[in-house]
């Protein structure tokens, strides 16, 4: 059974890592966005995550008091004791895929923020706040593109398509609770992913209505990331996140 | 006679330092050379996102990926509004594309060079940016209104762009033997191209006359050389980097740096196509710019559907 | 065909209260985009409180060549400016 501190951890790697990893796939459309726009508008996003993953680390390692930093979290954890959701490690497909992950991760994002704004951790309720303002811009850049997309043309409107339908099986972890939200939830500190589900789903049903995107169907849902078990494409990540922090462990940089 | 009314009116004006704006009457060949001119600086900021990106998902701390973010992101902006400023000259930022991957507009040559090490991404931002900086500073006086607003935008938000190159070296000097080794060998490798950005010698320049003549250019090229040279090789002892350039010393009489030559051989190689990246950098631009040709004809096929 | 979209030009106030002034222009396929572009472009460091985007084909500029027909008789009209008429001495708070 892990105590109130192991579970304050846990729970601030798992934001922390979510933001890092999503960040770190946006970043890569830097040079590669559609028009050159749409590039700054990515790097943007890509900023905002990463900023939000450094805060959360630099509190779990303060949690942690072990005297690691927001850095040695990021860059030196191996790959079971990464907890972000699956979807965001997924790798950026093209810029339908992207769009339809930006989509599922900002609507949650959106509504879990607004929710952890009451934290009784006042330190989670101030990045929530901070996140919440960040991540209603990028749900509207999302909605707007969905639209678009959706709406576009044959070719974009099947290529969305194709991405939900790839990606769905992903959102039902993004609800998925364990040890960490018993604990936390009892004293008010998380929050009740549960009762997220609801509009979460509600929201992405009306805008992809609105979108002439047919709801995919929930056969299966893949998880594991509560407990560090990934998809194959995170080892990857790592080894380029991290290849200078481990080919020169005494430097600084 | 026309024209002749058009460009005396329009020398008088320059003459007087005003500003030439985007309805003025001007000789074709200012509006052409204009064009050439920031279409081509527009085509380098965009270009030279390429070899900083190539270290974005390296970048060793969460710090440094920030700023190394922000930082092309601001090059993107950069080539933005440059593009904007051309634009007002009557040529579409399509058509700028255009000549780019026609080969018929140019870019900085030293974007044709690779980004090796964590160290380039400092000697990039401390040699490329300073070396960028020096030339902008002078443009920020250019006689087109669009364009030398544009710079004035680009130079303000480049203030932290050298620095944090700077920064990097100064890390990376004071950190471990590799480190210091990195950081020597991006210094090595960085500095002739960096010379080089300035472009051939006054006597060797073909289109300066007229630069000159319309207030476009306001420095030449070897008084911005020897601005940057300068100004580097103080900030380079400091932090203990030695310029690979055995013939540099300090001129007492001129008050300034004596260099070596640079390779003009190389320099026209790798202008005429054949540096290490050139190939790469537009198969790169190339390929995003048809990639993504589907999300823009959605987006304007949506757009249609709302009126 | 042109693919880089439509062009639009970019008013940014700075503060609340203050004038628009003219930013540059983005190219964007509807006016979402167009607003979106132009803060991820224009606003990167605090520049921004509002923003307007509108379409450069409605843009309509004065010509160069009516400068003097347009701005100069304006000169002459001194009467319009608090300092063209005399106060006697010793009046306060005028
Ligand atoms: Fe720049
Ligand atoms: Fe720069």
């Amino acid at each position: 059974m892990m105590n109130k501190q192991e579970a304050i951890f846990k729970y601030l790697v798992r934001l922390g890592d979510c933001a890092l990893i999503h960040g770190h796939r946006l970043s890569e459309w830097c040079s590669r966005g559609p028009i050159l726009e749409e590039d700054l508008a990515l790097t943007n996003m890509a900023l905002d995550n990463i900023g939000r993953a450094q805060a959360f680390l630099k509190y779990a390692a303060e949690v942690q008091g072990n005297g690691l930093s927001e850095d040695d979290l990021a860059y030196k954890r191996d790959e079971r004791a990464f907890y972000n959701n699956l979807l965001t490690e997924l790798p950026i497909g093209d810029f339908a895929f992207t769009i339809a992950k930006q989509l599922l991760l900002s609507v949650f994002e959106n509504i879990q923020m607004q929710a952890l704004c009451k934290s009784a951790d006042a330190t989670i309720a101030g990045i929530a706040a901070k996140s919440h303002k960040e991540v209603r811009y990028h749900l509207t850049h999302a909605r707007d593109w969905t639209m678009r997309l959706g709406k576009g043309t044959l070719e974009s409107n099947t290529r969305l398509q194709q991405a939900f339908n790839q990606l769905w099986m992903y959102t039902g972890e993004l609800f998925e609770m364990y040890e960490e939200d018993a604990i936390l939830n009892k004293q008010g500190i998380a929050i009740d992913l549960n009762e997220l589900k609801t509009p979460y789903y509600n929201t992405i049903t009306s805008i992809l209505n609105d979108s002439n995107i047919k709801m995919p169907v929930a056969d299966y849902m893949q998880t594991g990331s509560r407990k560090g078990i990934h998809t194959e494409y995170l080892g990857h990540i790592l080894s380029e996140m991290q290849y200078l922090q481990r080919a020169y462990p005494d430097a600084k940089w | 006679m026309e024209s002749v009314i058009v460009s005396s009116d329009f020398q008088s004006k320059i003459d007087q330092d005003a500003n030439i704006e985007p309805k003025d009457s001007m000789p074709d060949a200012y509006r052409e050379h204009l064009i050439r001119q920031i279409s081509q600086h527009a085509h380098s900021e965009v270009i030279g996102m390429q070899p900083e990106g190539n270290w974005i998902t390296r970048a060793p701390s969460l710090r440094a990926k920030q700023i190394l973010l922000a930082k092309i992101q601001d090059e993107g902006g950069h080539g933005l509004y440059l593009y904007s400023a051309a634009e007002t000259l009557g040529i579409s930022r399509d058509e700028m594309i255009r000549q780019l991957h026609s080969g018929k507009a140019k870019y900085s040559n030293i974007f044709n060079y690779p980004a090796l090490t964590w160290a380039d991404i400092g000697a990039i931002g401390w040699l490329v940016d300073g070396a960028a900086i020096v030339n902008q500073v002078s443009l920020q006086r250019t006689s087109y209104g669009p364009y030398a607003r544009a710079m004035v935008r680009i130079c303000k938000e480049e203030s932290f762009h050298q620095r944090q190159g700077y920064e990097i070296m100064t890390k990376m000097m004071n950190g471990t033997e590799a480190q210091k080794q990195m950081a020597q060998d991006a210094m090595n490798r960085w500095w002739w191209p960096s010379l080089m950005m300035f472009g051939p010698h006054d006597s060797d320049s073909p289109h300066s006359g007229n630069a000159f003549t319309w207030k476009i250019k306001r420095k030449s090229n070897d008084e911005l050389r020897q601005k940057f040279i300068d100004k580097t090789v103080q900030q380079a002892e400091v932090i203990g980097l030695t310029i690979p350039d055995p013939e540099l010393r300090w001129n007492e009489t001129k008050q300034m740096y004596d260099h070596g030559e640079i390779n003009w051989e190389e320099f026209k190689r790798v202008i005429n196509g054949n540096g290490p990246c050139n190939r790469q950098r537009m198969e790169h631009h190339m390929h995003v710019h048809a990639e993504g040709a589907w999300v823009r004809e959605a987006a304007e096929a949506y757009a249609k559907q709302q009126h | 065909m042109d693919t880089q979209l439509d062009l639009w030009e970019v008013f940014i106030q700075g503060k609340s209260g203050g004038n628009y002034t003219h930013a540059g222009s983005v190219h964007a396929a509807d006016s979402n985009m167009a607003l979106q572009n132009a803060r991820d472009i224009y606003t990167r460091r605090n520049e921004g409180s509002s923003i307007w985007v509108i379409p450069s084909k409605y843009v309509v500029a004065s010509n160069p060549e009516d400068a003097d027909m347009l701005f100069d008789p304006a000169n002459e009209k001194i009467y319009r400016h608090p300092t063209f008429y005399v106060m006697p001495e010793g009046a306060k708070q005028i």
